[in-house]
């Protein structure tokens, strides 16, 4: 029975640690941004055309599950996840350059500029898949050390820098990209690295067969094995903390004997190079050509700014992010064109970015609610120590704070367990074990 | 020649209206990134009322029309970034890249929306060819358009607006340091949204004035060619005050203009360059001058610094 009642409160503590800590908070607050973008994008339906409207966001939130057939809807999830591998790499790089205080919205322009290289690599120099890849992320990090570098020594604002890069990079690389080999001038699309080379297609290692979707491969795993990569570095590194001291402050870590203008352009680099792997994982799977497009640098940089924000600016959150943006983007596609365009999906992520600015805010209001409640839990704790708890009034009040956070379905399964757990941290309060007031003090300091 | 001064003129009109949004706003204390999303909406305004005006409509009517209505929505737009920005303190930088994102979007779905109702077809192009003629007039025979003008008459009434006004000075004083100018009981907030709302103001119409001169029918899922970002480096360049910003404004639009007139003049046309080469020349210079400008740089003191009561 103490056994028992032992592992309750260590599971109602436990919960309690996973609802007021930051990650929660963080997937909280996304939830929260996706929700309202979802409800924005159903307004915007209804005002098109009303009659296709409840269709419409169910297409886009459903995307390959409104296929019948499983075979199908298995090749259509092989292709939002070969669509995605590109996104997550994307998200990262903006992430590991916010994480150390730089703004890469050049991302764009190095994932462009990466992919023709990547393509001119394999079908006009004919060369494997390993070089063509290495070539892609070399060319992403040069592309980005430039921001970098006009940062460091000519003072420009890394935003504006990387922006006229981007174009640049766009108009250079459709200049390179149409005077090679590889352009086709007649279909106006360069050339299949399928037909040209296949030695460049990146290895399947049997995931085309697994998805049924041929173009599915070691990319995907690229995109699962660099977040925790990145994740390790930013964390556990004295490099990574290096990166995120000059960040911080560039005075103060180069006071401490850090190359403040050696880390700004090196942060730049793999940053870029992350971008430049998300290009060479893409283009090289033989999804699709290059079109050389003169509107702009291809949008997956820019994308990559929302699942990096998205994401809660966590590597592994960039992961999740990236996939529902592409989910919902992809099943632009398959939205009715009598009633919809498929730009309808462009513009939910976009409003989900903009409520993304909002995140500390909403962050900020979830912490208030529950110190809110800490507080009075706290004050109860103190004021009647002497006498008797009235543990049911507490109770009653961790419930309410549960309910308030729109997590009933969590509730139920743990509030019969909560109740006894906190009856039973009281109860030890009562017999005054100094031991176990602690660890509620403890528990109570990093609730804060 | 002629061709080349007269699109000078056109993308330098473009420039300082939009690098005049910009200043206003960062002179308040808020960086507006999002510029090239406000020139987009701003745009559609004007062109979604020039779409619905009958043909047989006054051009007075239309041209006034259509700059009120790309006002409008330019203002509206901007609130966006204000009721982020200043109310709610959130990072500015990706507020604007937002809204950069936003637009466009935007504007090809009520676009196609709009186009998929009347012909039956879905296209983010938008057309009003009948009323492009109305927004330019001749002296001899250089083509001028009304942009032009105001363009002149903003210029005029931003400088004496910003040193001559206490309106200006003050505004100018929230962008420096807001702590002192709340202590003499400014409204930081109020005059941060004026300056953000001035900027919706110009923007609005500087992308109007983009589509318009440049075109007859405009593809908003095309944006504008990353204007709104140029025009911030004219700001930069232009050291955030209104004499220099036009004259930035000149030499960018100069540079820009090589482009569309390098087939059309002979000996620019023997050098034989790649043609894709002038589209990158504008970003090109824009650097290299950034690079010798931004050491120097004078940019409002708290631009950027959500304005918190409590650090005062």
């Amino acid at each position: 029975m103490e056994k028992k009642k032992i592992m309750i409160d260590k599971c109602g503590s436990f919960c309690k640690k996973v609802f007021k800590s930051e990650g929660f908070s963080s997937i909280l607050t996304s939830v929260i941004c996706i929700l309202i973008g979802l409800l924005i994008g159903f307004i915007v339906l209804l005002c098109i055309a009303p009659e296709g409207a409840l269709k419409g966001i169910q297409t886009i939130i459903l995307n390959f599950f409104t296929y019948t057939k499983s075979s199908l809807r298995l090749k259509y999830f092989g292709k939002t996840l070969v669509y995605t591998a590109p996104l997550i790499l994307c998200g990262l790089s903006v992430l590991f350059a916010y994480k150390t205080g730089l703004f890469n919205i050049g991302a764009a322009g190095q994932y462009t500029v990466a992919t023709g290289v990547a393509i001119i690599a394999a079908v006009a120099w004919n060369c494997p898949w390993y070089v063509c890849l290495l070539l892609a992320i070399l060319a992403g990090a040069f592309w980005g050390s430039l921001v970098g570098f006009l940062k460091a020594f000519f003072s420009i604002n890394e935003v504006i820098s990387a922006i006229m890069l981007n174009w640049i990079g766009l108009y250079l690389i459709n200049m390179c990209v149409k005077n090679s080999k590889a352009w086709d001038s007649i279909k106006y699309e360069t050339l299949s690295i399928e037909k040209y080379n296949p030695s460049a297609l990146l290895p399947t290692i049997g995931l085309d067969k697994l998805f049924n979707f041929e173009y599915a491969g070691i990319g995907l795993l690229f995109a699962i094995i660099i977040p925790i990569i990145i994740f390790i570095i930013l964390k556990y590194t004295t490099f990574g903390y290096e990166l995120k001291a000059t960040g911080f402050n560039k005075t103060a870590s180069e006071y401490a004997g850090m190359k403040g203008k050696f880390n700004t352009i090196i942060t730049m680099a793999i940053s870029g190079g992350l971008a430049g792997l998300g290009a060479g994982v893409f283009y090289l799977s033989g999804v699709m050509p290059y079109y050389c497009p003169t509107s702009g640098a291809l949008s997956m940089g820019f994308n990559g700014i929302s699942s990096a924000f998205l994401g809660g600016l966590s590597p592994i959150g960039t992961i999740f992010s990236s996939y529902f943006l592409t989910h919902i983007t992809q099943a632009g596609a398959l939205l009715d064109t009598n009633y919809y365009s498929s730009q309808i999906s462009d513009l939910i992520s976009s409003i989900i970015i903009y409520l993304c600015a909002f995140t500390h805010i909403f962050k900020y209001l979830l912490k208030k609610a529950f110190n809110k409640k800490n507080k009075e839990v706290n004050g109860n704790v103190e004021d009647k120590k002497d006498d008797s708890i009235d543990v049911k009034e507490i109770v009653e009040e961790v419930d309410d704070k549960l309910l308030d956070n729109n997590i009933e379905k969590t509730k139920n399964e743990i509030s019969n367990n909560f109740k006894d757990g906190v009856n039973n941290f009281f109860k030890k309060i009562k017999d005054g074990t100094n031991k176990s007031f602690e660890k509620i003090k403890d528990l109570f300091k990093k609730k804060d | 020649m002629l061709l080349l001064i007269q699109y000078t003129l056109i993308f330098a009109t473009v420039l300082t209206l939009v690098a005049l949004a910009g200043m206003f706003s960062e002179r308040s204390g808020v960086i507006n990134l999002g510029l090239e999303g406000i020139m987009v909406i701003g745009g559609l305004g004007g062109a979604l009322m020039m779409h619905f005006l009958p043909e047989t409509a006054n051009p007075f009517l239309v041209v006034f029309v259509g700059i009120i209505s790309s006002i409008i929505f330019g203002l509206i737009y901007s609130m966006l970034l204000a009721v982020a920005a200043v109310t709610f303190k959130a990072d500015q930088t990706i507020t604007g890249t937002a809204m950069n994102i936003l637009a466009p979007a935007f504007a090809t779905v009520v676009v196609k929306a709009l186009t998929l109702k009347e012909t039956g077809k879905a296209t983010p192009r938008l057309e009003y060819i009948t009323f492009h003629n109305y927004f330019v007039f001749r002296i001899g025979e250089m083509e001028f358009n009304w942009f032009f003008i105001l363009m002149i008459l903003f210029v005029a009434i931003a400088w004496i607006v910003l040193y001559k006004t206490k309106f200006g000075l003050r505004l100018m004083s929230c962008g420096e340091n807001p702590q002192a100018a709340d202590s003499v009981g400014i409204n930081v907030i109020r005059y941060r949204y004026i300056g953000v709302a001035i900027s919706g103001i110009l923007g609005g119409l500087g992308g109007f004035a983009f589509i318009n001169s440049a075109n007859s029918q405009w593809s908003f899922d095309y944006g504008v060619a990353g204007f709104g970002f140029l025009a911030l480096a004219v700001m930069i360049f232009g050291q955030w005050k209104p004499i220099f910003i036009l004259l930035g404004a000149l030499l960018f639009g100069f540079f820009r203009t090589f482009d569309n007139v390098a087939t059309s003049i002979p000996f620019i046309k023997d050098l034989a360059i790649d043609p894709t080469f002038y589209k990158m020349l504008p970003y090109i210079v824009c650097l290299v001058v950034l690079m010798f400008t931004s050491k120097k740089s004078r940019a409002p003191k708290a631009e950027g610094i959500p304005y918190d009561k409590s650090t005062r």
